[in-house]
Order: structure tokens, then sequence, then C-alpha cells
């Protein structure tokens, strides 16, 4: 991306914070978004990708806690603003959306009331004017029969239809930028795969930027052009998307990749072994010295214990955390 | 696969129907289809992949093939024996039929330490003699990849993998011919779903077991399988050789699928379909897939439901188009 | 793990009353009931008379102490029936369902719409009143609280994958309920026992204050408070100790159920876990 991007962050840190001691939950991590891309943060449960996502729009709670960096909205820091300046932003400019949609909406309140009351709420519409733009809102989504579906509540939807609701609120003012935390985790493939194609249709249309945060590597190729890879708190790998599968740099992206079946293989190269990446994902409170990936790589050398590497540029584009990268 | 495999488990026309409202208060008496006639058979040694979306009954199969499900209709038949009549003895289909559970944290006993979650059910099965008992836990333990000194330990203090271990030991402690996979690697952290699939498919040859595995992951599926079933609304649509499922699938519902499991190369072409499941208390008429079918045609639409219609040896589809579509 | 208040202080003050039964004989300074000497009727408290004397010329202190044992007896007794009878049938209801839940249910809601004490009265007048009485008449009327926490309990476990696995294992219903359920839904069940025996100490006090429990001259704190009841002006230590005495195991054993609720609630231990 050229210019100047529209989300940077820089050097982020943030703190579990257990009694007196803080441990660097997400720690240097480092990346930017320009207007209207999509960038995708791939990585384990406990490897950060979704508080950083909550640091992001300010929804950081204890026991986490901001440990210092900065994030750059649109050239502005945003990472210490007051509560009601955040709120202004959230929604409005930046929105997000989660796994459970069900647990997102209201469940006391038509679906076409919480599309409305973003109207509402951040461009200062009527409430009889904002009634009508969330029917066009649920159109745009691809709801059926969306005039009637206003006034439902969200118990009356099936999951896809919930996440559908979800994105109409997200996108009903236009944001610059989504956050869309594991939007489709819950859902069958079929509706996964349909609520995919909504998200970059609509974000291409409106030129909104999209954060997808993901565990699934495929699924994160196949929407973004570039991919950061999260272990243990920290960015390890940060590159083009399909060259994260083709040439992974960091070795444990590239032991996920040989790790996974992936739809295919079989076909094509017949059954081998799965290669495994031995050892568990490390607890926060027990993320290792030095690389943090150390403990469960084979390349591990003297120096991975004693060091925490850097972020070297590769040759072709992207970053890496890693002594010995390939 | 030898012509002269034996068939170790066959089911036949098997039916599980949920009344659903009616009662005291009167109002219609409905009822969920959710496994409506199903035939399948599993052959020793071989791994049946049982695909489809929530709802579309493959769950309610496995339970009812466990005898933790009553079937309305139907058999299930082991040496000729149906061990889903009610009457059947718990412990003889015990030692037949085990399950392996999706969720490795809610399915282990807190209160029990791995040491008993292995000996209670060998004791309750007649071997008591402590000699055996302790060489059978070890054994099985070794066999599960886990030291026998950690059988002292609680759940709580494994992670996700080394628990999901503990599951498959304790699904193997009575030494079954067949056990069911239920989501086997769907909750666990990527990083160590393949050690677990290679354990599993380890664990089928070393004692000679029969798996049932059901996965929406269709990666997970090619990988481990030796046939696939795929339902839809209660149903088996399209049956087969995993190979021919993947490579050749002839069932719209099977390509589409296919086709949504996002690509990371983006290459991968294929039929989207679009619409959820439909109401299950009111299938749609002729072919149930016929609302959402790319290719349907008026006939599709009448009654009856079109049959399994076989188009290659061991490659069954239910589709009245299946020889147009090939 | 952090010692909780309520906990020390709610232990401390049952154990006194424990010890204050159990060692009676020996803590005693004359019999409570057969050493009445109207010389020495209400004295007040008093280096002789610890806790002064009653009507009768007995030693307030000794028949409180006595009273301890009737008190946690049926306290101990009574809530160990009510959590029996609780436990069985909250938890068979849950894990059977059909029929034999909606049966449950409705006794359970049968016997909240009837007050305890009033039902508990109603047995008394049946039966001679007694301690036997008693503990059957405390012991049949308050388990509804441990059978609906056990049945809602035991719904939620009913459908984790260790119950289904031993199910699969071919254990049989009464042995999946014992080992797989019970010893899962036991720390709320614990806590609530032990509320309850607060409450069937008070039961037991009301009762034999109207004197259908305990009859006189054995010594409970209830009918020790009823007799006290004309002297209440004239000499109040009569009513005041026994009065204290109900208090203090009544607010122990709130106070240790609470701290137990603390420390045995799973919500609690699943976050330090």
């Amino acid at each position: 991306m050229s210019g100047e991007a529209l989300l940077k962050v820089d050097n982020l840190r943030l703190d579990l914070v257990v009694g007196s001691r803080r441990f660097g939950a997400v720690k240097d991590v480092s990346f930017s978004i320009g207007r209207g891309e999509t960038f995708g943060l791939v990585g384990e449960s406990g490897c950060g990708k979704s508080i950083t996502a909550l640091a992001l729009i300010g929804l950081l709670r204890a026991p986490l806690a901001f440990g210092g960096g900065r994030i750059l909205f649109k050239g502005r820091e945003i990472q210490n603003l007051p509560g009601s300046e955040m709120r202004k932003l959230r929604g409005n400019a930046i929105s997000m959306i989660f796994q459970e949609p069900m647990t997102a909406l209201n469940p006391l309140s038509p679906v076409g009331r919480q599309i409305a009351e973003m109207f509402v709420l951040h461009k200062g519409a009527t409430w009889h004017e904002a009634e009508r733009k969330a029917v066009e809102a649920l159109a745009n989504v691809r709801v059926p029969a969306p005039d009637r579906r206003v006034k439902d509540y969200p118990h009356q939807l099936s999951g896809g239809m919930r996440q559908r609701v979800m994105i109409a609120i997200a996108l009903a003012c236009r944001p610059d930028l989504l956050l869309a935390d594991e939007p489709t985790t819950a859902l069958d493939v079929t509706v996964q795969a349909e609520i995919l194609e909504l998200i970059r249709d609509l974000s291409a249309a409106q030129g909104t930027a999209v954060l997808m945060i993901s565990h699934d590597l495929g699924l994160i190729a196949n929407m973004c052009a570039r991919v950061g890879v999260m272990y243990a708190g920290r960015l390890v790998e940060e590159r083009a998307a399909q060259e994260v599968f083709r040439a992974p740099s960091h070795p444990y992206t590239g032991g996920l990749v040989a790790s996974l079946p992936l739809l295919g293989a079989r076909a094509s190269h017949g059954r081998s072994r799965l290669k495994e990446i031995s050892g568990v994902v490390p607890a926060v409170t027990a993320f290792p010295e030095g690389c943090r990936f150390n403990p469960r790589c084979q390349a591990r050398t003297e120096i991975c214990i004693a060091e925490d590497p850097e972020e070297t540029a590769l040759p072709r584009g992207g970053r890496v955390r890693c002594h010995h990268h390939a | 696969m030898p012509e002269t495999d034996a068939m170790i488990l066959k089911v036949e026309d098997l039916a599980v129907h949920f009344p659903l409202g009616g009662g005291l208060l009167g109002g219609k008496r409905r009822t969920v289809h959710a496994v409506d006639g199903v035939d399948l058979h599993l052959k020793k040694g071989e791994c049946l992949g049982l695909v489809g979306e929530s709802g579309c009954g493959k769950s309610t199969l496995a339970l009812s093939i466990l005898g933790l499900q009553a079937p309305t209709r139907g058999r299930v038949l082991l040496d000729g024996v149906d061990i889903a009549a009610p009457g059947v003895d718990r412990k003889a289909r015990a030692r037949i039929v085990q399950m392996v559970f999706q969720d490795p944290y809610s399915s282990l006993n807190p209160r029990q330490t791995v040491r008993r979650t292995l000996e209670d059910p060998l004791r309750l099965h007649g071997i008591t003699d402590k000699a055996e008992v302790d060489g059978r836990i070890e054994e099985m333990l070794r066999h599960v990849g886990l030291r026998p000194e950690q059988a002292a330990r609680y759940p709580h203090e494994f992670s996700g993998g080394q628990r999901q271990r503990i599951g498959i030991a304790r699904a193997l402690i009575l030494k079954p011919k067949i056990v069911v996979l239920d989501e086997p690697v769907s909750a666990l952290d990527v990083s160590i779903r393949a050690q677990i699939i290679n354990l599993l498919l380890e664990l089928k040859e070393t004692m000679e077991l029969s798996y049932i595995m059901i996965s929406h992951d269709l990666g997970v599926v090619e990988h481990m399988s030796d046939r696939v079933a795929v339902m839809y609304l209660g149903r088996i649509v399209e049956t087969g050789g995993w190979h021919a499922i993947f490579t050749a699938p002839r069932h719209p519902y099977t390509r589409a699928l296919i086709a949504a499991i996002p690509d990371p190369f983006g290459e991968r072409p294929g039929v989207k379909i679009s619409g959820e499941l439909p109401n299950p208390l009111e299938p749609p008429s002729g072919c149930r897939f016929h609302p959402r079918c790319p290719e349907v045609r008026d006939i599709c639409r009448k009654p009856p439901t079109p049959p399994l219609g076989e188009i290659a040896r061991e490659h069954e589809v239910r589709c009245l188009r299946a020889a147009e579509l090939a | 793990m952090k010692l909780r208040a309520n906990l020390v202080i709610g232990g401390a003050l049952f154990a006194t009353v424990v010890v204050a039964g159990a060692l009676a004989p020996f803590l005693a300074h004359t019999d409570p009931v057969m050493d009445a000497n109207l010389m020495n009727a209400e004295v007040a408290p008093g280096s002789e008379f610890w806790f002064g004397t009653d009507a009768q010329g007995r030693d307030i202190y000794s028949r409180v102490l006595y009273g301890a044992r009737i008190s946690l007896t049926v306290g101990i007794v009574s809530q160990l029936i009510n959590t029996v009878i609780g436990v069985c049938l909250g938890l068979s209801a849950a894990y059977w369902g059909g029929w034999w839940d909606d049966f449950v249910n409705g006794l359970t809601n049968l016997m909240l719409a009837i007050p305890s004490l009033i039902f508990a009265l109603a047995i008394m007048a049946i039966l001679t009143p007694g301690l036997t009485s008693l503990l059957i008449a405390l012991g049949l009327t308050n388990w509804s609280y441990t059978c609906r926490l056990s049945r809602a309990s035991a719904l939620s476990l009913k459908s984790q994958g260790y119950v289904q696995a031993a199910k699969v294992l071919g254990y049989g219903d009464i042995r999946i309920m014992l080992t797989q359920i019970l010893p899962n839904i036991l720390g709320p069940i614990i806590v609530i026992g032990t509320l309850g025996m607060g409450g069937a100490v008070l039961a037991e006090a009301s009762l034999s204050f109207l004197g259908l429990g305990i009859r006189p001259p054995f010594p409970s704190w209830g009918s020790m408070l009823s007799d006290a009841r004309d002297q209440i002006t004239t000499a109040p230590w009569i009513s005041i100790f026994p009065g204290l005495a109900i208090f203090m195991t009544v607010l122990g054993l709130n106070l240790l159920g609470d701290g137990l609720r603390d420390v045995l609630d799973p919500q609690s231990r699943a976050r330090t876990a």
C-alpha cells in the first residue's frame, strides 16, 4: 500500500495483569493496514490476535491492560483516547464483528431497531429515517424479505442471518476499518462461504479496510492480500498471503502449513504422515525466554534460547522474526 | 481394498424422529425427522467419513449406533445382532463400539484421575486382577503417547491435546472393534491437530479398529477416510470411496460443500450455493436439496424423493440428474 | 489459597458449639435436669452461676451446654435426611427425566408451597413430641431446595461428554449418577446443607418454643426460651443466654456456608484452576 496507512500499529504491547505481575500477552507487534486493504491475522488460541483487535477498538478490559506502543488511526494516536472520544470512533469509523453474533446482539430488541440505532447514534438521523435505512442495510447484506425481517428478534434468525445482521450493524456507518474476529467459525461451511463473500464484496464497494482474524490459515490466505502470523503474543511473520503457503519463512509457519491436511492434498500427492509440531501452545503466564517458539522448534540452536530475535525484512517483501529463517 | 473385506457393521433403514409440541395443551403434534432412512455399512479396518452441515443428522445417527439414541425405525447390525435395539446389554455393546468426543475439556470427569478414568471401565467389565489392570492401563497410555506416571494426575493438569489422548485411551481401553470419532480434532489448536490425526491413524492399524468419523473439516475427512457418506436433512445424498467423492463428486450438494472450503490459492473452482438449511419440520418436497440446488429442474421439486442410485461401483448418489451431471 | 474471613469466623463459631456439646459432661457444673433447687431460683449471673439460674434454680450455663447437643443433633441429622432425600430425588429426576421428573417437580413445588415449619408442626402434632419425632418432622420438610439445586446442577452436567462416555462404556444409571454426576455437584449441595443446618437449629428452637419439640425438663434452647417468657423483664438472663447460643450457632453455620460457597463454587474454582 502506498501513501499514508489507514491504521498503523507500532510496537504494541498488551499485558495480562495477575496481582502485581505483568505478562506480555502481546509484545512488540507492528503492522499497518492501507485504505481498503484486507489484512489477516492468523494464530492459535492465546496467541494474542483477538486482544490485539480489542485494543484497536478500545475494548480492552481487566485483567488485560495496555502496556506500550502506539496505535495510529488516520495519523492520529488513539491508544490513549478518553472513553467518550473512543465511543465516537467505535461503530462509526472503526467497527467490529464477533464470532458468536447471538452474544453481540441485544436479545430483547428487534434487529431492525439495533441497526437503526447506529444511524441515530452516529449520523444524527431521526428514528423514522433510521428505520427506513435499516431495511436498506438488511437488503445490502442480502437478507431475504428485509422489510419483514427488521421486526424479527435475534433468536428468530439462524446463525448465518444473525451474522448478516451483525455485518449490517458494523457497516451501517460506512466505517473505514472493520475488525472481523473469527466471523464464520460458528457457521457451517456453505454459510461461511456466503458470509465471506459478503464481507469481501461490501468492503470492496464501500472502500472499507478489513482486519480479518482467524485460526484458519486457508481462510485467511483466501481472503487477504497480506497476512500476519502470530505465535505466543508475537508477530512472527508478515507476508503476502500466498507466499505464506508457498514458501513459509518462520519455522512455526512452515510447521503449521506442513501439518495441515489441505483439501486435495491426498488426491494429488497421496497420503503421507502429517508433519507434527511437537509440544503444546504455551500459556500467557509461561511464555518461554528467548524466541517464544524455541521449545517446539526443529531449527533451534543456542541463540534461540538466549536471545529474542529481532524482526528481519525479507528480500521478497515481508518480515520475519527468527534467527534462522528460511 | 480387496473385494473380500469383511463387513463389520451394517445400518439398515435407520430413522430417528423427534416429536415436537403437542402434549396436554393440544396443538398440532409435529415430528422432526432427524435421521430418515439411512443405510450404511462399515468394513473391517476402514474409516468412514460422515460429513454434512449442522442439522443433517450425522450426530444423531452416530448416537444411535452407540445406543445413546433409540431409533424410531431400522436396525444397526453387528455380526447379525441388532445393537441399537432397546433391550441390548449396555456392557456387551460397550466392548464393541466406543466413542471419542469433540471437546477434550467437557469429556473428562474433572474429579477423576486418568487412572480412575481408565480403571473403572476395566473393573466394570470384569477385569479385576490388579496386575492385569495396571498392565492394560500402562500399555494404553503408552499407545496414546502419554507416560504411565501421568496416570495419577487430574484432567486439568493436561493440555487440550493431551486430554484428547486421554479421551482416546478411554475409548480404546475395552479394546472395541469400532470407534465413533465425533469431530476429534476440531476443538484442538491447529498446531496440535496433526499429532492427534497421526495418532488415530496409527491406532487404527495397531489395534485393528474401524472408524466412523464425523467431521465438518473436509481436509481432515479426505486425509483420514477410506469411504465418505454425505448427509443432508437426515438422508445420505452421496456415498463412495474418498477418491471419488473428492475428485469426482456427483451430487450438487457434495460439490457445493467442497467448493465452500476457502482455497488458500484462490484456484478451486466450483458451484456456490445460496440460502440456508430449510426448516426440518417442513422438509421440501421431492429432492430435499432442491431449494438450494444450482442444477434444479422442475422434476426435482415433485415427490417422491429420488432414490440413492449407484453410478459406479461403490458410488451412490441421490440425484435425479446424476447421469447428466457427470 | 487465601483463607476467607467468613470461613474462619463461621468455622470457629461452629467448632465452639460442637466442642461445647461434645464436652458438656466435663464442662457443665451441674446436671442440667436433675439439679433443680428452688433455693437458688433466678439467681443473676455471677461467679457461682456463670449464666445465672432459671425459675427452678437450674444452672443455665450447664443447660446451655447440654442444649448444644440437642441443637446439633437435630441440625445435623435432620439436614442429613433432607440432603439425602433432596439429592436422590433431584439427581434421579434430572437424569431420568420423563414422568419421574414431572412427579418430583410437582412434589417439590408442593413442598415449597407449604411453609415447612407449619408442615413440621403438623407432623409433630401427630407424633409424640420428642427427639426422634423432631428429627423426622424436620428431616422430611426441608429437602425442596436441595432437590431443586441437585436437579438443576445435574441437568447441566447430564449432557457433558464424560457422562455420555460413561454410558458408552456400559455404566449403569445409578453408577453414572453416583460416580460421574454426584461428585461434580457436591460443592453447592454442601453449601446449601450447611445453610440448611442453621435453619434446622432455628426450626428446632421454634418448635420447642411452641412446646411441640423437646419437652421440658430436657434442655433445648427453644424450650428454655419458652420457659423464660414470664421472667423476660425480671430475669432477662434466662432468655438471653439460650438466645445468644442460637444466634451464635446459626450465624456460625451461615458464615460457614457462605465461606464454603466461595471455596467450593465450581465457577470460582474454574477460574483459579
